[in-house]
């Protein structure tokens, strides 16, 4: 407006030079200008904002569970002696099973600390090695019964606190009264670390065992199981019922005030909070069908319910997107509109069909509140077997273990959540390769 | 087709089922008896040749709720409990047919008021605590008036305790250790002014809301059920306190303290006898019923009450629980051998 009522002579015009080069507009270009990096610099720092709580979030998880896949061991000379073992010379593995293994350790343990003679003191020293270490020899036992009568070195578990010791999450120098390790626990460690027979191995027992109370002994192997028998039910109720919802929706349903309804409650059920699948399938599945609690067939029809919306509206999108002269041109050729649906539109709308029920697969992997209800969080140790046996899930598990109050779960929690997300990860780069590898554009 | 296929499939799923036995023990309830039990359960599975129990951490009346819904393998095998079962619920029941009830005293446990290393360990009275942290208080001014708490720092309740402010982390109402904190703490803080406790008789209702409201402005902080959390919270601000169960004061006792309360410390023996005031008994309710077709209830019940599991050596005394006095331990392992029904 400035420049109208200013107007500078000129040789080339004088109207157009005024308006490009005169001052006002200069300045207007100039916060134009900014305005616009401005623009890109909100972008920019929200890029930023969401990948520093990424990145805080996998630090913060990694480094606090990273230790949690080394175990500390310590070694000790075992004599499998048949008569400290309490059974015959001609045992059969019936005896060889109920045989006292506690006996060889506390033996193996007295040789090497002669000096220990207390009661109090020598039950001490027997806790430095985990509860479950005298299992460990059973079992080396069972697999090999010629090892009878002879002295092998054996690296047997160590027990969390001593874990946490060598860890370095105790402070060897606090008061004895602020650790759960005495001061003569300490110097037994102290000992075998100068014996090098204290040292740290990859914790195969965390992807083997199931859940356990002792944090040495805890796997995550019943939890995945258990999430992989979910995810197999869910997977194989909801891709074809949503994939057949979405093409009847889509392709054949006539456009009335009934396929409206349908379709409304289908995108609220996508928002509907997941403790309330878990009700449902607490209320229809356990009580009316009387289906077992904390069964993976359960928990699969829940996560079923809860994924169907996602998978039903990520299937009328794909379809949606093949044109419509894919199906013109089949019908004009004679072809039915389910052979037009079957051998045309669903093979081009499958990739994007897939992603979607990849994407919500990963979604019911990471669920847990739907469990809750039907049993699934629970204590289970034995790893699922079939679809009726009691199971858990990979979040469950983290939620159980968060709970509990030794610290040696604390860095297992933290494993535990980086196995969830490289499933995650891997199920959604997964869906990213389907996309890319099969979809076509038009 | 493909749906058709689903739904046989499904169909099929829940016929099998009529078909199948339960032949593992399956264990529902308190979440403050879960570490516990779970420790039993995994021995039982390791040393016999029977399967590892289910346990499901569902909470004292979740449990008893899904206990009491009737006999048969559908229904849980025994349910624990941080409280004892109340009358309503035995009534409960009995309607659904589940009339013999064996009761198993475990042990206790003990709650604490702790506080980080960093700062003087604390020497409060149930009093002081109900003090607190008590949504009404008596007037300060004298009286027998309830005013909203007025008190904003320690120093407020009493000149002798520190000049801090008064933050407070615990459970939430949800929690059974909310219940006993607010039962055994804050209840006993109350019925020592003279004038509420006397309303006790007269107006049941009045006295509870005086005694069991926890105030809600902000000085008392909902740290919800992870005591993990509260400690690391501890760790962070000396000046706050936390409210959870000894177990944790245990494993994490080079960064917290418990306060004394009454003059007496949250340890294993002042606990262990009764000493310790803000201590409650915790329980195991066992399906006559079902001892018998479920494989292993006998044993399982035996191995809990053996010395070496229930025993102040035992594992479980391991684990943070405090165990029974050994008369009170013999008469339960008696009780649980014969099958004695519960009495209330």
């Amino acid at each position: 407006m400035n420049a109208s009522s200013n107007p500078k002579p000129s040789p080339d015009g004088p109207r157009r030079v005024d308006v490009h080069t005169s001052q006002a507009m200069k300045l207007r270009l100039a916060r134009r200008h900014a305005a616009d990096r401005r623009f890109r610099a909100f972008g920019i720092a929200a890029i930023a904002i969401a990948l520093i709580a990424l990145l805080s979030l996998f630090i913060s998880i990694t480094s606090r569970g990273y230790t949690a896949f080394v175990q500390t061991r310590i070694a000790l000379d075992i004599t499998y002696d048949a008569e400290i073992l309490g059974i015959g010379e001609e045992a059969n593995a019936q005896d060889l099973a109920v045989a006292d293994y506690r006996a060889l350790i506390r033996k193996s343990m007295q040789a090497l600390f002669p000096d220990v003679r207390e009661r109090r003191e020598r039950r001490d020293l027997l806790r430095i090695v985990s509860s479950g270490a005298e299992f460990e020899l059973r079992a080396q036992l069972l697999e090999d019964p010629s090892l009878i009568g002879q002295t092998r070195r054996v690296w047997l578990t160590a027990d969390d606190d001593v874990d946490m010791l060598i860890k370095g999450y105790i402070d060897r120098n606090a008061p004895e009264t602020e650790r759960r390790l005495g001061d003569r626990q300490i110097a037994w460690i102290e000992y075998l670390e100068e014996a090098e027979r204290i040292d740290t191995f990859f914790n195969t027992t965390f992807f083997i065992a199931g859940d356990s109370r002792e944090p040495e002994l805890a796997g995550i192997r019943s939890a995945a199981t258990g999430s992989l028998l979910t995810l197999l039910v869910t997977l194989l109720l909801s891709f074809p019922i949503g994939v057949a919802t979405a093409v009847y929706l889509e392709e054949f349903a006539p456009t009335n005030k009934l396929t409206d309804l349908i379709e409304v409650n289908i995108n609220n059920l996508a928002a509907v909070p997941s403790i309330i699948f878990g009700l449902l399938g607490l209320a229809v599945f356990i009580n009316f069908f009387s289906l077992p609690r904390s069964a993976p067939l359960v928990g699969g029809l829940v996560l079923t319910l809860m994924t169907l919306p996602t998978i039903i509206i990520a299937g009328r999108a794909a379809l949606k997107s093949v044109p419509p002269s894919i199906r013109e041109a089949a019908l004009g050729m004679g072809a039915s509109k389910m052979q037009t649906v079957t051998h045309h539109v669903l093979p081009l709308a499958l990739p994007g069909m897939l992603t979607g029920a990849v994407i919500g697969m990963a979604q019911a992997l990471g669920e847990s509140a739907p469990l809750l209800m039907i049993g699934m969080v629970a204590f289970i140790v034995d790893v699922p077997g079939g679809f009726f046996d009691p199971s858990t899930a990979l979040p469950v598990q983290i939620f159980l273990w968060a709970d509990s109050p030794e610290r040696a779960f604390l860095e297992r929690t933290s494993a535990a959540i980086m196995v969830l997300l490289a499933f995650l990860i891997a199920m959604n780069a997964l869906a990213i390769v389907l996309r890319q590898r099969f979809e076509k554009r038009w | 087709m493909k749906r058709a296929l689903a739904l046989a499939a499904l169909s099929g799923a829940l016929f099998c089922t009529q078909a199948l036995a339960r032949d593992q023990i399956s264990i529902v309830g308190s979440s403050t008896v879960y570490p516990f039990a779970t420790v039993v359960a995994e021995q039982f599975g390791k040393t016999t040749p029977f399967k590892t129990p289910t346990i499901e951490s569902t909470g004292s009346g979740g449990g008893l709720k899904l206990f009491c819904a009737g006999v048969g393998i559908k229904h849980p095998d025994i349910t624990n409990a941080s409280r004892r079962i109340k009358s309503s619920e035995v009534e409960r029941c009995a309607k659904n047919g589940v009339e013999e009830i064996v009761e198993v005293k475990v042990g206790f446990d003990g709650i604490v008021l702790a506080n980080s290393r960093k700062a003087p360990r604390a020497n409060l009275s149930l009093r002081q605590v109900f003090l607190a942290l008590a949504k009404q208080v008596p007037d300060p001014k004298g009286g027998d008036k309830l005013v909203p708490n007025p008190y904003k720092k320690w120093s407020d309740v009493d000149p002798s305790l520190p000049d801090i402010e008064i933050e407070v982390m615990g459970p939430p109402p949800t929690s059974g250790t909310r219940d006993a904190f607010v039962e055994l703490a804050m209840e006993g803080g109350c019925k020592s002014f003279d004038f509420i406790e006397k309303m006790k008789q007269s107006k049941g209702k009045r006295y509870k809301a005086i005694c069991h409201g926890v105030r809600e402005d902000g000085a008392y902080i909902e740290a919800g059920e992870n005591d993990n959390l509260i400690v690391q919270k501890l760790d962070a601000n000396p000046d706050a306190f936390g409210i959870f169960g000894y177990s944790f004061l245990e494993q994490n006792a080079n960064l917290v303290q418990g306060s004394l309360i009454d003059g007496t410390t949250p340890e294993f023996e002042n606990i262990s006898d009764q000493s310790y005031p803000v201590s409650r008994a915790l329980y195991f309710y066992v399906k006559k019923a079902h001892v018998g077709t479920i494989p292993g209830l006998k044993e399982f019940l035996a191995e809990f009450t053996r010395d070496r599991a229930w025993g102040p050596d035992g594992y479980l005394a391991d684990k943070g629980l405090i165990p029974l006095i050994d008369a009170d331990r013999k008469q339960f392992a008696q009780d649980v051998k014969n099958l004695s029904d519960l009495m209330l």
